[in-house]
């Protein structure tokens, strides 16, 4: 396996394009950084991928890309309209557009309501 | 990253490109991303391998060896190669981004002051057989009104662009000097409340120049397009007055004192090449030597083939020819850091330097709109007045934004099939709308009576550009964005 930052050695970025993508290849090879790290001088020009609910449109994780859970979306008791309103990840939720509109019609509060938010099957 | 058995056995093959060498060296330019890598090494071994056919990772990796490279350098190689796309497997095969344009604030608009001309040229495409724009029974000059709502239109319609651009267009846009006069100094000011800045261009045929004038340009540092033809014998078969009178010995004079006076913003002519006036050198010694224009470009004039002025196939070889040795001369001139103004090598030299892929042919009904003289809406300066790419009126509520999107929609470069085998699409992406229409009968149809050429044409400039980039790469800085 090769290094993380070395250089080209048999491609010569020339334009200004193959320059930003040798950057990206660069920058995607080894390890991924999460953003909550911020940017590091021992790393310079790494990805730093935002974390949080829905800037990763990766369905599936069960982590985070640090390793744990708290990178992953706010669980669901503790956002409820905002994973089931807004959430670009449906999967986990009923879903607001298409597949449950009414799902928290009688749930005005979730904290006083949420008993009235059943189950939902496919 | 480990290689597993399946990535073993999947077949390599090259990605989409062009190869070219220049200054000794070899180089791929990626398309559809457009970026341009020099090749070396073990890379050239690779490219030449799978030149004749897909091979697995481990025959490919075998032979590498085989012919004496080390396995971790065939390895490294093998990552750029596919990191970059040069290289292809199935188990990478990525959907083509096919990104939806959903926001696109207006940047430019061409203001058709005025319908009407003081010449006639045989050509022209607002007046010519192939006409499409119906400006009979229209207004013959625009309203300083509605030149001020189109002005209010791009303010409002620019979204959180800081630099907008008004061009003044005709017909032969000096008939309407007051107008585009009162513009100006209404969308600076309008522009300074809004926190953007303006800039304008005007083109015209120069025959109307007065001294004034000039110095209304000068001060308001606007770019000029002057729309000539080349010497006396050439400018004079096409551009001429109504009484079939010549325009060169009226033009001449007054465009030298445009160039000897107006020196705050680029003065270029734009030649307009037809089955007569194809002589590109010629052409371009007199407007450069004799005039002392800086930058000279060249388009031939879309014409239906029946034409008499339609330029056909051996024409245009001979005009790639031509382009082949000014670009040439481009070279040589930016290997002592000279500028040149031949401004068709310059303009794809630049989109090449920056790695252009378009969505888009160009910006019409994207960033840039037309307004013609009752305020009608178009695709662009071309399509103003005309049924086909009419895109709402400045007096019925602006841009019909459910038209614009429709036709966004339909001419995306993913929407031009014939295009997505072909190499020259970052920067071609099927070309001018109204060409195809005219030509093709279709404004989202590609141009592909001009594939070859554009192919060609894309050829010569990649090769100016390597050597440049490798005999003398600073000079490249000049395309820099401004």
């Amino acid at each position: 396996m090769r290094k993380d930052n070395i250089e080209m050695a048999s491609l010569r970025a020339i334009n200004r394009k193959a320059k930003q993508v040798e950057e990206i290849a660069k920058a995607e090879r080894g390890d991924l950084l999460a953003l909550q790290n911020g940017p590091s001088a021992n790393a310079p020009g790494k990805v730093y991928h935002p974390m949080g609910c829905t800037l990763n449109f990766t369905p599936g994780w069960e982590v985070d890309i640090s390793g744990g859970t708290a990178g992953l979306c706010q669980p669901v008791e503790r956002d409820l309209f905002d994973c089931y309103l807004g959430c670009g990840w449906p999967g986990h939720v009923p879903d607001h557009l298409t597949n449950a509109p009414n799902w928290t019609d009688k749930c005005a509060s979730a904290v006083n309501d949420w008993r009235n938010v059943d189950i939902v099957f496919p | 990253m480990s290689v597993g058995m399946e990535t073993q056995t999947q077949p390599y093959r090259l990605g989409e490109y062009h190869s070219f060498s220049a200054a000794g060296t070899e180089f791929l330019y990626l398309v559809p991303s457009g970026s341009i890598f020099a090749v070396e090494g073990i890379a050239k071994l690779v490219i030449e391998l799978l030149g004749s056919g897909e091979m697995s990772r481990e025959a490919l990796v075998a032979k590498l060896v085989e012919l004496g490279c080390s396995r971790e350098e065939v390895e490294n190689t093998l990552q750029e190669l596919t990191e970059v796309d040069a290289l292809q497997c199935d188990l990478q095969e990525k959907e083509p981004l096919a990104v939806p344009v959903q926001e696109f604030p207006l940047q430019r608009i061409v203001l058709n002051t005025t319908n009407q001309c003081n010449l006639a040229c045989t050509y022209c495409y607002e007046y010519s057989e192939d006409k499409i724009a119906q400006s009979a029974g229209k207004e013959k000059f625009m309203s300083k009104e509605i030149a001020e709502a189109s002005v209010e239109m791009l303010i409002r319609e620019s979204a959180h662009r800081p630099n907008l651009h008004v061009t003044f267009f005709g017909g032969e846009t000096l008939l309407n000097f007051s107008v585009m006069r009162s513009t100006v100094e209404y969308a600076k000011r309008r522009g300074a409340e809004q926190g953007k800045k303006v800039e304008f261009s005007l083109t015209t045929n120069g025959t109307l120049l007065t001294e004034e004038i000039v110095d209304f340009l000068s001060e308001h540092r606007i770019g000029v397009t002057v729309s000539m033809d080349g010497d006396k014998e050439l400018n004079d078969r096409q551009r001429v007055f109504h009484d079939g009178k010549g325009s060169y010995d009226v033009l001449v004079p007054k465009v030298k004192q445009l160039l000897k006076r107006h020196r705050t913003n680029s003065i270029g002519a734009r030649v307009t090449l037809t089955a007569g006036v194809s002589d590109v050198r010629r052409i371009y010694r007199h407007l450069t030597e004799e005039v002392g224009f800086q930058a000279v470009g060249f388009a031939p004039a879309t014409a239906s083939p029946q034409r008499l002025y339609h330029i056909g196939g051996q024409k245009m070889d001979s005009i790639l020819d031509q382009f082949s040795e000014l670009a040439a001369e481009y070279r040589d001139y930016a290997l002592q850091n000279r500028q040149h103004g031949f401004t068709n090598a310059s303009d794809t030299l630049k989109e090449l330097h920056t790695g252009i892929s378009k969505a888009y042919a160009c910006g019409a009904g994207l960033g840039m709109l037309g307004v013609g003289t009752e305020g009608n809406i178009g695709l662009c300066h071309r399509f103003v007045d005309s049924p086909i790419g009419k895109m709402g009126s400045i007096k019925e509520g602006g841009i019909n934004k459910t038209v614009r999107r429709e036709f966004l929609n339909t001419h995306h470069i993913g929407a031009r099939y014939d295009c997505h085998t072909c190499w020259a699409r970052p920067v071609c992406a099927g070309g001018c709308y109204h060409e195809a229409y005219i030509n093709q009968g279709n404004t989202s149809a590609a141009n592909l009576h001009h594939c070859d050429w554009i192919r060609g044409w894309n050829d010569v400039c990649l090769k100016v550009y390597g050597e440049i980039a490798i005999q003398n790469p600073e000079f490249l800085n000049r395309f820099a964005e401004n």
